[in-house]
């Protein structure tokens, strides 16, 4: 298994420990049939009446929840959404209880409604749905154009459609407030294991939003895939976006502190860091938009 | 004699230049050689020297480690089975490296990577040789070995599981078969005194192990003094397999292969099997280095899938003739 | 000269002594044989006196540095070990090892292959020979060394009769060219015949020490071996038979 742990929801892979949390990044086009799967996935089409046990079981599911819920609606958030280095909103999280998306667990928690990733543990998702449990699946979001798309499939399962057209407008003015007008200038998007991220992937539209061609796509990536270092180094990117490294030690990371890697970063004098707000597709998606904006506006 | 050394040699050198060679990058012969040697072209200059030559000496001075070591402990033991992966040596410095890594110790200060790898693989040697010494015999010393490689993997996969890193779980592989993929110059000067420093303990060795054709009494009785080749053994299997287990991990079957390949060519004489087994050795590793990077260039192949692929069948080969012998 | 001199020579395996109290002094031209039962301590009695096995009481060669131990005193241990399938000449040449280099175009080394017969034998595997063949590679590889002493635990067990003779031979012709000899022997015949000196060890103890005739006593062999045997000098020198039991 590759392994990468930003980059968009959908490239967001890896780590078995967390996997049953986790979406994993997903083929393109998924998300071209989101309303139907959303329909097929997600059992009866929308009642009328708003569902009042709301059990979320993916890192990107729970923050949306957590942005578009009515008070005492949401019970229960994956452990995910409390990790700082995936996450974006630890601090709210700190308020639900955590599931690690174990059927068992989540079904205890009484829910009339389970929010889980398209990839979130397959086997959970089907026990819930044959124990009674309605279950709406999200798709991950491969482009910055989708975000408002996501933000109304889950206000609409939470019967929160007014909070959901707001919340989409808002991210629509704001992603067009981050517009950047300059001929593009190369970046790289470089991960533990030398993994990064292509075509397709919504951490490349956040380099193609800001001005820079991904160093992963023009190398021939579509989704998510390993980039020896030596053609990382070969592409000379002006710009390398890497990861934060967990704590603990590990080899996959000792790559991020080669020294071929440093020099590359010397040379191109900024170098930029993707962090929780990388992962989903959900608002603060803007804030790694406006960091990649600034690098892009530091180097002319 | 056959000039088995100058052959040998040749064979590393060509295997040295075509890991330099090859690469993803996929430069040109001229540029690369430009860059490796006069610095010419700046992304050039970074994959060439910072890329491809700490991994080409890296496979090199590990190979050489692994090959040497197991002459050294055949010689010593006696027994054609002796090999730093199959008796737990490999596997114990990978627990100590883990540890150095895992506890924190190793970022504070780096040289306890191979300290620690060192420390592990050297305990490893003096159990082994306490629980099968040259009397032991085959059996003994495979049990001791299967005993001691699945305590310490045990042990390997325990700290790794429960560290705090997602990826560090996920490296339960790497640390059992070993890669020399994304190293650098810094790994190179971290291992390469204690693998020269092992490498040069071991290679005194070749008189002792001479007599030592002989047993323990005719042996000692021709002027060896054996606890001192007994301890020279251990701390220069420890320093040399520690340090090649702290960098590139557990790379298994080179130790046993070489040997075995090069006894008949250098009349069986372990004097003369150690260099060729470094040499071998250095040759076979780095042979396997540059398989895994043209068989799957993307994947970040193990190195020790490779040799056990080579390897498993040669022990399977040895055994069916121990069998035979004994019978 | 003296070439070895072993003083209250004692070597303990647990609290039971295996050699107890053993003085003796062996000078150069003697071939000595050393006689006793199964578990007398004659191994136990060689390796002390050369240090292989710690003990009290004081041995002349064990108190020498090894290099210089190797120089003065060449040993034949009785397990007939060769690890590694060498050739016969690189085998003998080990015996060169602690006067330099274990070089195979050593003179001594064809010297020693010439003693024993074995020229013909010289570039073949030595693992791949009979055993009584490896036997005599081996002493050869001792007598290669070229040492005033030579300690020999069994030299000439499993070998057949033309070898026993030829290496008992040699052992007279080495003790006869001012070098000494000292073999752990059981055939007491090739011993009385060929030995200028016995060592009788029973129970650890030095029991009897001398010529053939004055140690190959009814008494003692009564004693040590329980057996009776035949006497006789004849032309070609002493004859001894073990003819029955006595018990």
């Amino acid at each position: 298994m590759t392994n990468a742990r930003h980059g968009g929801c959908h490239s967001l892979t890896f780590v078995p420990r967390l996997q049953d949390a986790v979406p994993t990044w997903a083929m393109p086009g998924v998300l071209a049939m989101t309303a139907v799967l959303a329909m097929v996935c997600g059992a009866p089409p929308a009642l009328a009446e708003a569902p009042a046990r709301v059990v979320s079981m993916n890192l990107c599911t729970d923050q949306l929840a957590m942005l578009l819920a009515a008070p005492g609606q949401l019970v229960s958030v994956s452990v995910l959404a409390s990790d700082p280095l995936s996450s974006s909103m630890v601090d709210q999280a700190a308020a639900y209880p955590a599931n690690r998306g174990g059927a068992e667990e989540v079904f205890l928690m009484r829910p009339d409604l389970v929010l889980a990733g398209t990839y979130t543990a397959l086997g959970s998702v089907d026990l819930l749905r044959r124990l009674g449990v309605r279950v709406v699946q999200v798709p991950p979001v491969t482009s910055l154009d989708q975000v408002p798309e996501q933000i109304l499939i889950v206000g609409q399962a939470l019967g929160r459609e007014d909070a959901a057209r707001k919340l989409a407008a808002d991210f629509a003015a704001g992603l067009a407030a981050l517009a950047v007008d300059l001929p593009p200038a190369t970046a790289a998007l470089y991960y533990p294991n030398g993994y990064t991220t292509g075509d397709g992937t919504l951490a490349n539209d956040v380099l193609a939003h800001t001005g820079f061609s991904n160093v992963g796509a023009t190398a021939g990536l579509t989704g998510g895939g390993i980039l020896p270092l030596e053609r990382l180094v070969m592409a000379r990117p002006q710009v390398v976006v890497t990861s934060v490294p967990y704590p603990g030690a590990s080899r996959s990371e000792e790559i991020l502190d080669h020294p071929a890697l440093a020099k590359v970063r010397e040379k191109a004098g900024i170098s930029a860091s993707s962090d929780a707000d990388w992962v989903c597709g959900t608002p603060h998606i803007l804030r790694a938009v406006a960091g990649m904006k600034a690098a892009r506006e530091a180097l002319e | 004699m056959k000039p088995v050394l100058p052959a040998l040699a040749l064979l590393v050198a060509a295997l040295f230049a075509a890991s330099l060679l090859i690469g993803p990058a996929g430069l040109g012969l001229g540029d690369s050689l430009r860059a490796l040697f006069r610095g010419d072209g700046d992304a050039v200059v970074l994959v060439m020297r910072e890329i491809r030559l700490p991994r080409a000496i890296l496979g090199l001075l590990a190979g050489a480690v692994l090959g040497l070591s197991g002459a050294a402990m055949q010689g010593y033991l006696r027994n054609p089975l002796a090999e730093p992966g199959l008796i737990g040596v490999s596997s114990s410095a990978a627990l100590g490296a883990v540890l150095a890594l895992q506890t924190g110790l190793a970022a504070a200060l780096p040289l306890a990577l191979p300290l620690s790898a060192l420390t592990g693989a050297g305990l490893s040697v003096l159990l082994i040789l306490l629980l099968a010494g040259p009397r032991g015999g085959a059996l003994a010393l495979i049990l001791a070995g299967i005993a001691l490689s699945a305590l310490t993997s045990a042990l390997t996969s325990l700290v790794l599981n429960l560290s705090p890193n997602p990826f560090a779980a996920m490296e339960i592989v790497y640390w059992m078969m070993g890669s020399l993929a994304d190293r650098s110059m810094t790994h190179v000067w971290l291992a390469a005194p204690f693998m020269a420093a092992g490498m040069a303990a071991l290679l005194t060795l070749g008189r002792g192990l001479d007599a030592l054709t002989l047993g323990e009494d005719a042996a000692q009785s021709l002027g060896v003094n054996l606890p001192r080749l007994r301890l020279t053994l251990i701390l220069g299997t420890a320093a040399s397999v520690g340090a090649a287990v702290a960098v590139a991990g557990a790379v298994g079957f080179v130790g046993l292969v070489v040997p075995h390949l090069l006894r008949p060519l250098v009349g069986a004489r372990p004097s003369r099997l150690l260099p060729a087994s470094a040499l071998g050795g250095a040759a076979m590793l780095l042979a396997a280095d540059i398989a895994t990077r043209l068989v799957a260039p993307d994947q970040d192949l193990k190195l020790g899938v490779l040799t056990a692929l080579v390897g498993a069948p040669f022990f399977l080969h040895l055994i069916w003739r121990m069998r035979r012998v004994e019978a | 000269m003296t070439l070895l001199s072993l003083e209250n020579l004692t070597i303990r395996r647990g609290a039971c002594p295996v050699v107890d109290d053993v003085s003796l002094t062996i000078g150069a031209g003697e071939f000595i044989g050393l006689l006793g039962p199964n578990g007398a301590g004659k191994t136990s009695l060689l390796r002390g006196a050369l240090g292989l096995l710690p003990g009290t009481g004081h041995s002349s060669l064990a108190a020498l540095p090894p290099l210089a131990r190797a120089k003065a005193a060449a040993f034949l241990p009785q397990g007939r070990e060769i690890a590694w399938p060498v050739s016969v000449e690189v085998l003998v040449a080990l015996g060169r090892s602690p006067h330099g280099t274990a070089d195979p175009a050593d003179p001594a080394v064809t010297r020693a292959l010439v003693r024993m017969g074995l020229t013909s034998f010289r570039d073949r595997s030595a693992t791949a020979l009979s055993g009584g063949e490896q036997a005599r590679v081996l002493i050869a590889r001792a007598l290669a060394q070229e040492t005033p002493l030579l300690l020999a635990d069994e030299p000439v067990a499993g070998l057949d009769p033309e070898a026993q003779i030829r290496t008992m031979q040699v052992f007279a012709d080495l003790a006869a060219e001012g070098r000494g000899v000292v073999a752990s022997i059981h055939d007491l015949g090739l011993a009385a015949r060929h030995c200028s000196r016995l060592i009788l060890m029973h129970r650890g103890r030095l029991v009897a020490d001398g010529p053939p005739r004055a140690v190959l006593t009814d008494e003692t062999l009564a004693e040590v071996f329980g057996i009776r045997g035949f006497h006789a000098e004849t032309e070609d020198g002493p004859v001894f038979q073990p003819m029955g039991l006595v018990r």
